[in-house]
């Protein structure tokens, strides 16, 4: 059992790593760097509301912070994008305190609108913000010749794809080590119940701050991909809600507080969009999220661990 | 800045706050019922405004007239809601409370956009137009007819959860859903009732924007939002207190884009939000 | 010296006081029961001392140590173990993890919180549900894994909210027996419990308060003849 699934993962990571070396086509490269992407943004998600139950509705503000230092750096050549993508996660994570700090008061409900209300605060001061474009966006100007350290790859866009695999496998890492580790079970215990989980000598509040930071930082490299990746960046594809939403769905559907959940939710959902866009046109965008909300009802009701959840009471149950 | 620009807003302010409170006291009601935030507001007040828009686009039934029907289907739409998806959900880990109507409002967004495209549509030539000069403040007539109905309708909301058996009995399952149930009020019943009237709530709301606010399937979402401030200013739960949590909504974000920038004038609406909860969890006005 | 000293603590809730100056003191290895009817402030009383409140007047200190603003993570790290008299298992977490928990107080390892919580888990009596998920649990079994889980992070002093309460007859002399063990083991206890019979039987000192306020501090002998005592609390049946 264990080493079947250990050599479906190896079969796995195998085929992820060979695959821009057969298929050299643009479109389905393009595809699993996106499915890649939002696995990646969903399992930081998944970290922070999965797993220490705090659910943010405002992820995109560290995805913003990411992509907009990145798109500073290099539009006023700082530093190299590598760089912004330190100092990114950096400036997420003092974000995450700075807002964490006051918020992680709240509970439940109020926790989640008061990340939507921190969420729309940033982005309007982001439309507004001269510095870094307001609404007319940041254009990330074209460096040349390709290299690593531009992070930009106009030849063969194969190297995008391995710096995003590494992302995704550097969050399903992070989040194995955590769910390993006495932070995993603080994380769990808090998501629970967080008076038992104090008065058994967990320290609430830092044990949600950490889940914060690390979410947050992940998020924002991931931001900082997204601007090197796209070369344009502007409030409304880096910080909308319907992005912070998008997140969660991805994570919600595959199932949260799972190693796996997110990336088979991304599987699931971005391509599913792709088809439906592909085969009914511009209307198609729309009926992707039709078909998406109703799946995350039914999965709400039925198996709140999403997808992977349902696949192992199948399990169990065979 | 002008005195007369002041009063300006603050006359616009009020007229739209009135609004946000009936939309709020629907969320308000059911968050009060059974702990659950409907995520999916502002797309059961999106639809409102089809539904309006529709009997005036395809029987010329002007959204005024059609109030009744609007706030009739949303009701509908409510108890369905409730029947078909959050009962099921009542005692579930909060993700799943959060995401079922969150799922929902996925769902009802992109099912108007997949069947009426994204495009903007408005009530040509509606019962009430005009506006009305006084004391060199211009009020829009539909604008005041809206705002006047939301109150009337405000008020028909208190009255019946006040006076009547129902809405005592109503009030009485939000306090304790134990008590009441051993004093023999169908809990069941009460809360798809809760979502029926909070449905009707924004039907009507939804039916007097429709006079003079643009039909598109994103609507509701700004609102839904203005809503939650709303409801949190009231606490959540504390019906009536949402009237006054709906004008201080208008009143700021009106004054929010005199004093700084029109573009920001949210931030001093979602500012408000989290000064409330976090140093008043239990709202302004009371009751927790 | 003593291990618990509670001094002047006044708790109120609005206008409702639900501690009104309460002192008392609990000795290294003593078990103290703590009696009064339903709204006397027991409850708010192991909030105050777990720092779940903040007493409004009065300390709380801890082998000499002020602990009385301390957070509850803090004051659990300094030895202070507690049950809530409404359960709160990790629902979603095995009884083993739920126990882990509390074991990860003297362990930063996984396999040695594991081995710890094992041991706390066959100490009460749950041996063979480690691996059953807290949902599946009994009433009975649910206060045995609370124990168990307080019991992981090796305290010098256990406060106990209703022992007893909510758990079908036939298992109250196990869990009696556990307390007791407990006690003869050296831990020191402060017991909440309705069941007279059980409080008498297993307390050294007994701690009487009726709304907010001590009325009687004394040895269960005494205390069975403590007119106020018996005016607030034990009623007719006691007076023989």
């Amino acid at each position: 059992m264990a080493r079947g699934r250990l050599a479906l993962g190896v079969a796995l990571l195998a085929a992820a790593l060979l695959f821009p070396a057969f298929v050299t086509l643009p479109y389905p490269r393009d595809v699993l760097i996106r499915i890649f992407l939002f696995a990646t943004l969903a399992q930081a998600w998944n970290i922070l509301a999965g797993y220490c139950g705090q659910i943010s509705l405002g992820h995109a503000i560290f995805f913003g912070t990411g992509a907009y230092t990145s798109g500073v750096f290099v539009a006023r050549d700082v530093a190299s994008p590598w760089a912004a993508m330190l100092v990114g996660a950096l400036l997420a994570v003092v974000l995450s305190q700075v807002v964490g700090a006051p918020v992680f008061r709240l509970r439940g409900h109020y926790f989640a609108i008061a990340t939507i209300a921190v969420g729309e605060i940033v982005h309007i001061l982001a439309v507004n913000w001269d510095f870094i474009g307001a609404a007319r966006g940041l254009y990330i100007p074209i460096k040349r010749p390709d290299s690593l350290v531009n992070f930009q790859f106009h030849q063969s866009k194969a190297v995008y794809y391995y710096i995003v695999l590494g992302l995704l496998l550097l969050g399903l890492g992070v989040t194995r080590l955590i769910e390993r580790s006495r932070l995993g079970y603080y994380f769990r215990a808090v998501r629970e119940e967080q008076d038992a989980a104090a008065s058994l000598g967990v320290p609430v509040a830092r044990t949600k701050r950490v889940a914060f930071a690390i979410s947050a930082a992940l998020t924002a490299a991931c931001g900082t991909f997204y601007a090197q990746y796209l070369l344009f960046i502007d409030p409304e594809s880096v910080l909308p809600l319907s992005l912070s939403i998008l997140i969660c769905l991805v994570a919600v559907l595959g199932g949260v507080g799972t190693l796996w959940g997110p990336l088979v939710g991304a599987v699931v959902l971005i391509p599913l969009g792709e088809v439906t866009r592909i085969y009914l046109g511009g209307t198609g965008k729309a009926l992707d999220l039709v078909i998406y909300g109703a799946l995350i009802m039914i999965v709400s009701v039925v198996q709140p661990a999403g997808l992977v959840g349902i696949a192992r009471r199948f399990r169990r149950a065979a | 800045m002008t005195s007369e620009l002041v009063l300006q807003g603050v006359v616009g302010g009020l007229l739209m706050g009135l609004v946000y409170a009936l939309i709020a006291a629907g969320l308000s009601l059911i968050f009060g019922l059974m702990e659950i935030v409907n995520f999916a507001h502002g797309e059961m007040l999106m639809l409102a405004m089809f539904a309006s828009f529709w009997t005036w686009a395809l029987w010329g039934l002007d959204p005024l007239l059609s109030l009744p029907l609007t706030a009739g289907l949303l009701a509908a739409l409510g108890w369905a809601t409730y029947r078909g998806l959050v009962r099921f959900i009542l005692d579930a880990p909060m993700l799943a409370q959060i995401f079922a109507t969150f799922g929902l409002a996925v769902f009802l967004r992109s099912g108007a956009q997949a069947l009426w495209g994204a495009d903007f549509h408005l009530v040509k030539a509606p019962l009430v137009e005009g506006r009305l000069v006084a004391g060199g403040v211009f009020v829009g007539l539909p604008q005041l007819v809206a705002s006047g109905g939301a109150l009337l309708a405000f008020g028909l909301l208190y009255l019946f959860i006040t006076r009547t058996e129902t809405g005592l009995a109503l009030q009485a399952t939000a306090q304790d859903r134990q008590a009441a149930s051993l004093m023999g009020i169908d809990t069941q019943r009460m809360f798809a009732l809760g979502w029926a009237v909070g449905g009707a709530c924004v039907g009507v709301a939804g039916g007097l924007l429709t006079t003079f606010f643009y039909v598109f399937p994103e609507v509701g979402a700004p609102f839904a939002l203005l809503a939650y401030v709303a409801v949190a200013l009231g606490g959540f739960g504390n019906v009536p207190a949402t009237l006054a949590g709906g004008v201080v909504v208008g009143l700021v974000e009106v004054l929010g884009g005199l004093l700084f920038d029109p573009s920001l004038k949210l931030i001093g609406v979602f500012g408000l939000y989290l000064v409330v909860v976090l140093w008043r969890p239990q709202g302004l006005f009371g009751r927790f | 010296m003593s291990l618990l000293e509670i001094a002047g603590v006044t708790k109120r809730f609005g206008g409702l006081v639900a501690n009104r100056d309460v002192s008392f003191t609990v000795a290294p290895g003593e078990l103290v029961g703590v009696i009064g009817p339903n709204g006397a402030g027991k409850s708010t009383l192991f909030d105050v001392v777990t720092g779940f409140q903040r007493p409004d007047a009065g300390t709380v200190h801890l082998d000499g140590e002020d602990i009385t603003r301390r957070r509850p993570d803090e004051i659990s790290r300094r030895g202070v173990a507690r049950t809530f008299q409404k359960l709160r298992p990790f629902t979603g977490m095995t009884a083993l993890e739920n126990v882990m928990v509390g074991a990860f107080q003297k362990t930063s390892h996984v396999a040695d919180a594991r081995d710890i919580a094992r041991r706390a888990l066959a100490s009460v009596g749950l041996g063979d549900k480690a691996d059953a998920h807290a949902q599946g649990l009994s009433t009975g079994q649910r206060k045995r894994l609370e124990l168990a889980r307080a019991l992981a992070t090796a305290p010098r002093l256990l406060l106990l909210d209703e022992v007893t309460g909510g758990v079908d007859q036939a298992t109250v002399p196990g869990l009696i027996r556990l307390v007791r063990d407990l006690h003869a083991g050296g831990l020191a206890l402060v017991v909440i419990e309705h069941n007279m019979r059980v409080i008498m039987e297993i307390s050294q000192r007994i701690v009487a308060l009726q709304l907010g306020q001590v009325i009687a501090d004394a040895p269960p002998a005494d205390i069975v003849r403590d007119r106020r005592v018996i005016d607030a609390y034990l009623g007719e049946s006691w007076r023989a």
